[in-house]
């Protein structure tokens, strides 16, 4: 048994050890919300935060992340460290109707909170910069770049 | 103007056609949930519940595109609900009553035609239901219909200051005949058609909460993963399963018709199971060739005449005759859809029915193949239509490949009395190597141009590999010319008297579908690179110029107005720093019956590095319903053309895909993407699509801007750019 703080939730998780934590939280916690996209950490649809830093969920090992503090998109709006950036950032993606398929998404809005959180008010090339690994196919890159400085503004 | 689009129509019909003959509707609305109370549900379209909650029941797949806000909004228009108490579901798989209109009876997502085709349907839906509220008002208030008003919801009779919720009015109004002459609003009393309201499907994509297939977990559930064969053609020759087997977690391993299915309790261990699998191939009847032997192939026939798609005039004789004659070919590669979610599906299996789980894109298709495969009838099949990850044309599979592949799984493990359920998921890998790509493509165009510059003769030679060949739609190639293959080409809107339009249609191993916005993705390409290079020919301003042959064509001559206002072209571009190169380019296509003209700025590097800076688009797309829907679907377009552009290929070597995840088949990503203006042409004519037709125009723009800046003309995407030299 591995145990797992997860949205600050202590979980216990019965998988093999290299299981990486994206299909612990898919299979095993039913976290869904955290998306497979490359399995090897190309598109960053599966980013969720250790710590409070962007870490690529499918290229992770469950084994790794044991004592970490590990947050998804299912509880970043809720926990204590990030709650006050994730809703910012939420409300921006939802007041711009960034989405379009929706599907990396989750994975935009870890980055974007883990950006905003080490810096409140990034530049359009710090945004570039902090968001470049996250791909979206529907390419909603142009309302991405907007909804952070419209969350930065709220935040700052 | 119209041939491809009725063209395409027509496949679907088609489609359909073949399939009816089995199918029974009936059966299958007979299986819809009882309400728990007893709401107005006038048609298929919309329920009222007595909690106020108004369902509008969507035939189209929400992929990205907002056909889930795009169709509320209809509703929500002629019901006069408030935003907020609409909510969407998604349609069962019944053509009967969720046929898409333009495709007969035929029930699929595509074409960019949710909205055209539904534009009346759910206005005439919302209608209905609102005319029997405001009759049982009016019975319940003894007072005249026409007395009675409603807004954001709120039944209202102003003279008395009596009013009532739709939940109040739904009993009562249930019990009305439904009514048949509907008068819908005047285009003067929108409230919600070309105003703003928020995308219905954004919360759920911002919280995680969104369920797409691969998010489908049901009780006894297994993961499937598939060894497919390395080559396409290929065959399962024999496997040892036994290193698979000994995987914790992997419960079995089968042969099915596409390759060896690994199942285990969950997908780490299906994958290692894979991983672990060895399988021997038979690949007798593979396709071994490489992509440069399909290179040289199309370029050998680029040289020898093809089958006449187009004639008009006598094009050799004015090619003669004409004062200047320009040649070039353009060459476009295999593309991958690439969606964000790879394919997946879920079936439920027992012994007399077949549950599905997918992002269904084309339910007459997918659901009598599925039924065939399992020796169901089709309505033993009931399709649960989810949030897609992108599609692009990808989940439209005319073989419905990845569906079939779940189905063969369930069926093999299928035991008698108990249900098979299993997620087949594809990796990225699987996805990227799966094939159904765009078509290699490759262009030769021809012109001659008089002492005025005056287009003379117009003649295009297009190379390239059919997605109707083969497939049940091949019946729709009509005198050897597949009218996907041509479309944007044999309609060009560009005056001349002499056009001549031919196709090679080469047979290749590789399997091929449509790529977002069709024929136009390669045709435009060419097109508005030639005609850039016509311009500068005859020493013309490059809008100038199509202006003049674009004189019959009043909506394509609609947006280029608005893009050149818009994107400042009478003012000379703002230069570089100094070792920079700047460039503005050109283009403009009708695809889809939607015009759409892009102006793309770049900056060039000494090193041939550049940057696109900005990208001004103007669209006409007829009434625009939701103009952000309209902008999003602009950007989107313009920023998965740009991957094509400067990104995407898919090569085979010896017949082996070579790409197989986003390392080696690179997406746009954000640092990449231009600043975009999206600016729409004021219409009252009907909508038509804007999910397609963002894409075709960028490449050439760009191209075009680059050749602006560098005089390098790019022919062949991806984009190659050179070195160029200092400025000085």
């Amino acid at each position: 048994m591995l145990k797992l703080n997860i949205n600050g939730q202590n979980r216990s998780l019965d998988v093999e050890p290299d299981t990486p934590l994206l299909w612990a939280l898919r299979d095993e916690l039913h976290l869904t919300g955290t998306k497979y996209g490359c399995g090897i950490a190309a598109c960053g649809a599966c980013t969720v935060l250790l710590n409070g830093a962007p870490a690529r969920a499918c290229v992770t090992p469950v084994s790794a992340v044991v004592g970490q503090r590990i947050t998804t998109i299912e509880g970043l709006a809720t926990t204590k460290t990030e709650s006050k950036t994730a809703k910012a950032v939420q409300a921006a993606w939802e007041k711009l109707d960034v989405v379009q398929c929706g599907y990396c998404q989750s994975g935009q809005i870890m980055s974007a909170v883990a950006l905003l959180a080490t810096n409140p008010k990034p530049t359009d090339a710090d945004i570039d910069a902090a968001m470049a690994g996250n791909i979206c196919r529907c390419a909603t890159y142009h309302r991405i770049r907007a909804a952070i400085h419209d969350a930065s503004r709220t935040l700052t | 103007m119209r041939i491809e689009n009725a063209s395409r129509r027509d496949f679907f019909k088609a489609s359909a056609g073949l399939t009816l003959a089995l199918y029974l509707p009936s059966a299958l609305a007979a299986k819809r949930p009882a309400a728990v109370a007893p709401p107005l549900a006038p048609n298929a379209f919309v329920r009222i519940g007595t909690d106020d909650r108004v369902t509008v029941i969507a035939k189209h797949l929400e992929m990205g595109q907002g056909t889930y806000t795009g169709l509320s909004t209809l509703v929500a228009e002629e019901l006069d609900a408030a935003w907020s108490q609409i909510h969407v579901e998604a349609a069962p798989a019944d053509a009967s009553r969720y046929n898409n209109l333009f495709f007969g009876p035929t029930q699929a997502t595509g074409g960019s035609t949710s909205m055209a085709n539904s534009f009346l349907q759910m206005r005439q839906a919302g209608a209905t239901a609102r005319a029997m509220l405001v009759s049982a008002a009016a019975e319940l208030w003894q007072v005249k219909p026409a007395t009675i008003t409603i807004r954001q919801g709120i039944v209202m009779h102003a003279p008395s200051g009596r009013q009532a919720r739709f939940g109040e009015l739904v009993e009562a109004a249930a019990k009305l005949p439904v009514p048949t002459d509907i008068k819908l609003k005047e285009p003067k009393d929108f409230v919600f058609i070309g105003k703003h309201v928020p995308r219905k499907d954004s919360q759920a994509k911002i919280n995680g909460s969104a369920i797409y297939t691969q998010d489908i977990h049901l009780p006894g559930m297994l993961t499937a993963v598939v060894a497919h064969p390395p080559r396409f053609g290929a065959k399962v020759k024999s496997f040892d399963a036994t290193r698979a087997k000994a995987i914790k977690g992997v419960v079995d391993v089968i042969q099915i018709p596409t390759g060896v299915a690994v199942l285990g309790t969950n997908f780490w261990s299906a994958k290692k199971g894979r991983d672990a699998l060895e399988v021997s191939w038979d690949e007798t009847d593979a396709f071994r060739l490489s992509t440069s032997d399909i290179t040289q192939q199309y370029k050998a026939l680029l040289d020898q005449p093809g089958v006449t798609a187009k004639k008009v005039g006598a094009g050799e004789t004015a090619l003669k005759a004409a004062t200047q004659q320009l040649t070039a070919d353009y060459s476009l590669p295999y593309l991958a859809h690439a969606t964000m979610e790879p394919m997946n599906c879920v079936i439920r299996l027992s012994d007399t029915h077949c549950e599905v789980w997918n992002g269904e894109q084309a339910q007459s298709t997918d659901q009598p193949k599925i039924a065939a495969a399992l020796g169901l009838q089709p309505e033993q099949v009931t399709i649960n239509m989810l949030y897609a990850g992108g599609s692009f044309g990808r989940r439209s599979n005319t073989q419905s490949d990845y569906p079939l592949e779940a189905a063969y799984i369930a069926k093999a493990i299928r035991k008698v009395g108990q249900p098979a359920v299993v997620k087949l998921v594809w990796t990225r890998e699987d996805d990227m190597r799966a094939g159904y790509y765009r078509p290699k493509f490759m262009h030769r165009i021809t012109a001659g141009l008089d002492t005025e510059g005056k287009l003379v003769a117009w003649q295009q030679r297009i190379v390239g590999q059919s997605i109707l060949v083969g497939t049940a739609l091949e019946g729709f190639i009509k005198d050897g010319i597949d009218m996907t293959s041509v479309e944007g080409a044999a309609n060009l809107p560009y005056a001349t008297a002499n056009l001549d339009v031919e196709l090679h249609t080469p047979v290749l191993g590789v399997p091929v579908l449509w790529w977002r916005s069709v024929g136009s993705t390669h045709a435009a390409f060419a097109i508005e690179s030639f005609v850039d290079e016509l311009a500068h020919a005859v020493k013309q301003d490059p809008i100038t110029f199509r202006r003049q042959l674009l004189k019959e064509h009043p909506r394509h001559l609609g947006v280029i107005d608005l893009a050149m206002r818009a994107s400042g072209w009478d003012k000379p571009l703002a230069p570089g720093k100094a070792d920079e190169k700047r460039g503005r380019g050109f283009a403009v296509h009708e695809s889809f019956n939607s015009y759409v003209a892009n102006v793309a700025e770049v900056t060039v590097k000494p090193d041939g590095s550049f940057k696109i800076d900005r990208v001004v688009c103007a669209v006409d797309c007829g009434i625009a319903v939701n103009p952000d829907v309209v902008r999003a679907q602009m950007e989107g377009g313009i920023g998965f053309g740009l991957s094509a552009a400067l990104h995407s290929e898919i090569t085979l070597n010896e017949g082996r895909v070579e790409q197989s995840n986003f390392g080696d088949y690179p997406a746009l990503r954000i640092n990449e993407m231009p600043h975009i203006e999206v600016h729409i042409v004021p219409s009252a004519a009907p909508p038509t699509g804007v999910g397609e037709p963002g894409t075709p125009v960028v490449a050439p723009a760009v191209a075009n801007a680059l050749f602006s800046a560098t005089g390098q003309r790019l022919r062949q995407l991806p984009f190659k750019l050179n070195a160029v030299e200092k400025s000085t």
